[in-house]
């Protein structure tokens, strides 16, 4: 695979580090592939615009920040407004319909996903949003097999919580799968 | 999954090796980005029969590991500059009383508490003469998880081997960035032990008289050997002394016993320094920005290449010179003010061709930052 890119973001506590975690997680425990993640430490990691950066290739990752991202998920509008502009040309960025209101066009596929109201509608608890989002990354990229995904929940979550996650996770994978072109 | 397969932090990684290495007993004081270390092992050493405390401070921590290991135990603190600064009066405690033990700085941007959660390798000479008095130390460092276990097992075979206290300088971007590791099996790297004495009960034992090959067997204190240690010159019964002859030799053989033995303690990595009219020097984390132009560059003909250091101190000249006799350019990449960059241009024959590509403002160094100073250097503008 070629080198991608990905730059998670969205506010403290919707879990998007979490999620870049996981994904990353189960592409160098699953996948065979090479995987650096990276996060954004300081007073922005408390309420302001958090950031995840995750690089997933074939081939060692030596720089592990991302400056161009092939993939691009904002999940509130202040991520959204700080983060848009730095988005790779041609690249694709994942806004929920909820939190985002997309206004400039940049040159990139923009897939704006009801994550957080399928969620809550199917679901009724925001604690899996991020896995929800997750799913929506692994629907329109392909980048890890959702079943890699499952394995590294099983091993971080308890049990319990298991059966949502898995549940969020496939709604997720749904909603990027039906707007893949 | 692969059993020996983990994908961790960089700090889970030195917990790890620490672990491997047969870690005993842990004092510390958690501090930003080190924090993981004592979080990790608060968790794990209890559960292998190990000693975890937090103590009330740095001091503590670093005075609790000198009397654990003293007592017969593999020890090790973490901390970052700001509790490291507080270590150094008992640093030089452990220097002057040849007590093995392993200090983690992970470090971050200085001085005083400086930049908590970004990254910096400001600490480097502070490692070197932190503490007051001549002495020699070991410290060293690494750029990925792979040689954060490596060099962590190593800073414990050294600490050992040489009856010193070792440094591991490790930032922020290596600390909190999460990638592969692979778990070596037991027994794949040796473990230095403890050289423990021969004296038997009853018998005098001398705990400061060297051995032929220059080694000064232990007796766990506590055991069965009465014996004085003190930070002051001491002779071989551990007794305070002023005596000129004892002054000088004990000054000597802390010193020497490092100086005299670079080869042995010294690790660095090369990639593709064979015919390289540009160098690059790095370490830690920025050595992964400078492989990155250096594997870009070179996949376009350029004649580039980069020398890792992983043994900052005692300083590899010797290496730095024959490595760098035929560059052009040396650039040393680093995030401080060019702490490296002084020695580096110490060591080298034509100091004037030796330059410094940093970063100080606490964001990790990017390639396009080195591509940026290596054009400037060649004339060629940004």
């Amino acid at each position: 695979m070629e080198r991608y890119r990905m730059v998670f973001s969205g506010s403290g506590g919707q879990g998007v580090i979490t999620a870049a975690i996981i994904l990353a997680e189960a592409a160098v425990l699953y996948e065979n592939l090479m995987a650096v993640q990276s996060q954004s430490y300081g007073p922005e990691a408390r309420g302001g615009a958090t950031r995840s950066d995750v690089v997933i290739s074939d081939t060692e990752v030596h720089y592990p920040k991302v400056i161009q991202p092939n993939l691009l998920v904002c999940l509130t509008q202040e991520a959204y407004n700080q983060f848009y502009p730095i988005i790779r040309p041609g690249g694709l960025l994942i806004t929920d319909t909820r939190f985002v209101k997309t206004q400039k066009k940049v040159d990139a596929l923009q897939k704006e996903l009801p994550m957080y109201e399928t969620t809550m509608e199917k679901i009724g608890k925001s604690i899996v949003f991020n896995i929800c989002m997750l799913g929506a990354v692994i629907g329109l990229t392909d980048l890890v097999r959702s079943n890699s995904v499952i394995k590294v929940l099983q091993n971080r979550i308890p049990s319990g919580f298991l059966d949502i996650n898995r549940e969020a996770l496939n709604l997720g994978i749904e909603l990027g799968a039906k707007v893949k072109s | 999954m692969k059993k020996n397969i983990k994908f961790v932090q960089g700090n889970e990684a030195c917990v790890e090796a620490a672990l491997y290495a047969g870690l005993d007993f842990f004092a510390g004081y958690p501090i930003t980005p080190s924090t993981e270390i004592a979080e990790h092992l608060a968790y794990r050493l209890p559960r292998v029969g190990g000693k975890f405390i937090q103590m009330e401070d740095e001091i503590a921590s670093m005075c609790a590991i000198i009397g654990a290991s003293l007592t017969g135990n593999k020890v090790m603190t973490a901390t970052s500059g700001p509790g490291f600064s507080l270590m150094q009066e008992a640093l030089g405690y452990a220097i002057m009383t040849e007590i093995p033990c392993v200090i983690v700085n992970v470090q971050r941007g200085g001085p005083s508490t400086g930049l908590p959660t970004h990254m910096s390798q400001g600490d480097v000479n502070q490692v070197r003469w932190g503490t007051h008095g001549d002495h020699a130390i070991i410290a060293l460092s690494a750029s990925n998880h792979q040689d954060v276990f490596a060099m962590t097992v190593d800073a414990f075979n050294l600490a050992e081997t040489y009856r010193t206290p070792v440094v591991l300088l490790f930032d922020e971007v290596i600390g909190h960035m999460r990638e592969r590791l692979f778990m070596p099996e037991k027994g794949e790297i040796p473990l230095v032990k403890r050289l423990r004495t021969s004296v038997k009960e009853g018998v005098d034992y001398h705990p400061y008289l060297p051995r032929e090959d220059g080694r000064l067997p232990m007796s766990d204190f506590g055991g069965v050997h009465r014996y004085n240690v003190t930070g002051l010159f001491h002779d071989m019964w551990g007794f305070p002394s002023d005596n000129q002859k004892v002054v000088h030799e004990l000054l000597r053989h802390l010193v020497d016993k490092i100086n005299n033995n670079v080869d042995q303690i010294t690790k660095f990595k090369e990639f593709y320094l064979e015919s390289a009219e540009t160098i690059l020097i790095s370490y830690g984390s920025s050595a992964r920005s400078s492989l990155h132009v250096v594997e870009n560059l070179r996949s376009r003909g350029e004649q580039i290449g980069l020398l890792e250091l992983q043994t900052l101190w005692p300083f590899p000249s010797h290496i730095i010179k024959e490595k760098c006799a035929k560059a052009k350019y040396v650039i040393v990449v680093e995030m401080n003010m060019g702490q490296i960059h002084q020695s580096v241009r110490g060591a080298v024959d034509r100091p004037e061709r030796v330059f410094l590509a940093n970063r100080i403002d606490g964001v990790f160094i990017t390639p396009m930052d080195i591509r940026n100073v290596m054009r400037l250097i060649q004339g060629k503008g940004v």
